[in-house]
């Protein structure tokens, strides 16, 4: 068995995806690989080489990746994958992306946001909203998976001391263009890697509300997110949200504030170890899956957990 | 400009799915079925789109059992000119849909397939991406805006980090995210008019589509259920839970 993982990075660093998609990866068994395509991202393989467990690095450095173009990274990755029987990718908006598309070009059914590796061609993921965990066996030659990160723990990003191979290959389909990009700055944790995540709800009523958020926030390390009615409202931008369709996240503490606790939010969170709520509506379903609920006003509550911490 | 979108017949997503209890399947007997909530949107953009005079003919098709009729007349209640209905009762998975998807562009060229970035059921978000693939077409997933120019489109993209807008040639294929409209409500007058439209149907043998799934679903179960747990009466007790019971604070 060989797997091939594709590295989720910014052509300057490895994001944190990538180890728990390797874990994933040695679960399955077998020399893990690891893909490399960017512009500019020799430091990234760099980096990768380093990362336990990881037999050899494959680097593609080229224009035609810079901006990981579904097009042109499926045809890469279908192309190296050819010589594997596995190909993993973190379930990230870009993984989501590039993944199917390489697994319809070798004529492969992918399997999506995998949760636990039972054997080399049998997995569990979640279904409807994870209200039903499937386990599903491939029958395909080579299996093409998605990793929901939260489910695998992290590997350890050095130790280890891998080969770096360069990759010649340039697929351009020359059909698509990046034109720009608008990416969120923040000094606070990444959302699905944060240790303790505060998350805001319809009940915030504006964007200004979420300040006493970022206050709790800072003080206690934590990422902040959001519930898709307070993005629909337009409170907050769309990589804030937690959810079915937004960002997993499992971390040690949830704090739900203001949320009604809708299954599709549900989906993005209930793994995670402590789940607090805060809502004025005693009957809200998020109490449900709360180890600590708070009946009380948020914008008195809030406040006041800032000044107890 | 011709635009194809696809539609799917899914459980309705106000109701929580469970588990057979013999583990081998999900329990959908007498469960409210609806249009998948993304393949909504991706009706609405078409219409909003021919409405904006971009757009001319608005085909929409979908891949299922006989009553998957009623989600394309949703379709063509909402604004799509005629239906297809590729009509089957096998399981398909998201490569056998893209297989099908790839048949009816080859017969229809649109300039452009609209469908959802995923649908609620199997939670894939494959399919677009797949029929990129088997086509050629390039693809703009998880659209938030979607516009056009000088002869291509330009697709801004939720991605984790926040927003990516990408430019593509035509034909294209863009699959919904939440935030790109809000569908509108058929009304009652367009509910009785697309009765009245065409709705052709087809099969998987005449499309010379293999359909056979790849991947077998061994078993279902529910997932570990979460007790609920106690109801704090203050703030102050709430944090000294919080720092000495599960001293995650």
């Amino acid at each position: 068995m060989s797997v091939l993982v594709i590295a989720e990075h910014d052509n300057a660093s490895v994001k944190g995806a990538t180890l728990n998609t390797i874990s994933a990866a040695k679960a399955i068994g077998g020399d893990v690989n690891v893909l490399v395509a960017g512009a500019g991202c020799f430091a990234v393989a760099e980096a990768a080489a380093k990362i336990e467990g990881v037999a050899k690095v494959l680097v593609a450095d080229n224009a035609a990746y810079e901006h990981q173009l579904a097009e042109n990274m499926a045809s890469l990755i279908a192309d190296l994958g050819k010589g594997y029987t596995h190909i993993l990718a973190p379930a990230t908006t870009n993984g989501k992306n590039t993944l199917p598309r390489a697994a319809a070009l070798l004529d492969v059914q992918a399997i999506s946001d995998i949760i636990s590796v039972e054997s080399d061609d049998t997995f569990k993921r979640p279904i409807y909203a994870g209200n039903v965990i499937a386990t599903v066996q491939s029958a395909d030659a080579i299996k093409v998976i998605t990793v929901r990160g939260t489910a695998f723990d992290a590997v350890a990003a050095e130790g280890g001391s891998a080969a770096v191979e360069t990759v010649d290959t340039v697929a351009d389909a020359g059909v698509s263009n990046f034109v720009g990009e608008e990416l969120a700055k923040s000094d606070r944790p990444e959302l699905t890697a944060a240790k303790i995540v505060i998350s805001g709800g319809r009940g915030m009523q504006n964007g200004e509300n979420f300040e006493m958020l970022y206050k709790v926030a800072d003080k206690l390390g934590a990422a902040v997110g959001a519930s898709r009615a307070a993005v629909d409202a337009g409170f907050v931008p769309n990589d804030m949200q937690v959810g079915q369709t937004g960002k997993i996240v499992a971390p040690d503490l949830y704090i739900a504030v203001g949320i009604s606790g809708a299954i599709q939010h549900l989906a993005g969170m209930k793994d995670s170890k402590v789940i607090v709520a805060i809502n004025k509506d005693e009957e809200a379903p998020i109490f449900q899956v709360a180890d600590y609920g708070l009946v009380a006003d948020l914008f008195e509550a809030v406040p006041e957990v800032e000044r107890f911490l | 400009m011709k635009i194809l979108v696809a539609v799917k017949r899914v459980v309705d997503y106000n109701v929580k799915v469970r588990p057979k209890s013999d583990g081998t399947d999900v329990d959908i007997a007498n469960v409210k079925m609806s249009i998948n909530p993304f393949c909504e949107i991706a009706v609405e953009e078409a219409v909003r789109l021919k409405e904006k005079g971009v757009a001319t003919e608005i085909v929409a098709v979908s891949m299922g059992p006989k009553q998957a009729q009623e989600q394309i007349r949703t379709a063509l209640a909402l604004g799509a000119d005629r239906g297809i209905l590729v009509e089957t009762d096998a399981e398909l998975q998201p490569l056998a849909v893209s297989k099908c998807l790839k048949a009816l562009v080859e017969k229809e060229s649109p300039d452009l397939v609209i469908m959802g970035k995923q649908s609620i059921d199997g939670d894939n978000n494959q399919t677009g991406q797949m029929l990129g693939a088997l086509t050629g077409m390039p693809q703009g997933t998880f659209a938030s805006e979607v516009n056009f120019a000088d002869g291509k489109v330009s697709v801004t993209r939720e991605i984790d980090g926040g927003l990516q807008t990408v430019s593509l040639n035509l034909p294209a294929i863009v699959t919904t995210d939440l935030r790109l409209n809000e569908p509108r409500y058929a009304s009652l007058p367009n509910i009785m008019k697309a009765k009245k439209k065409p709705l052709d149907t087809t099969t998987l043998e005449e499309l010379g589509v293999d359909a056979a799934p790849r991947v077998q679903t061994l078993k279902v179960e529910p997932p570990a259920e979460r007790q609920a747990g106690i109801k704090v009466a203050d703030v102050a007790e709430l944090v000294d839970k919080l720092k000495n019971e599960a001293k995650v604070v």
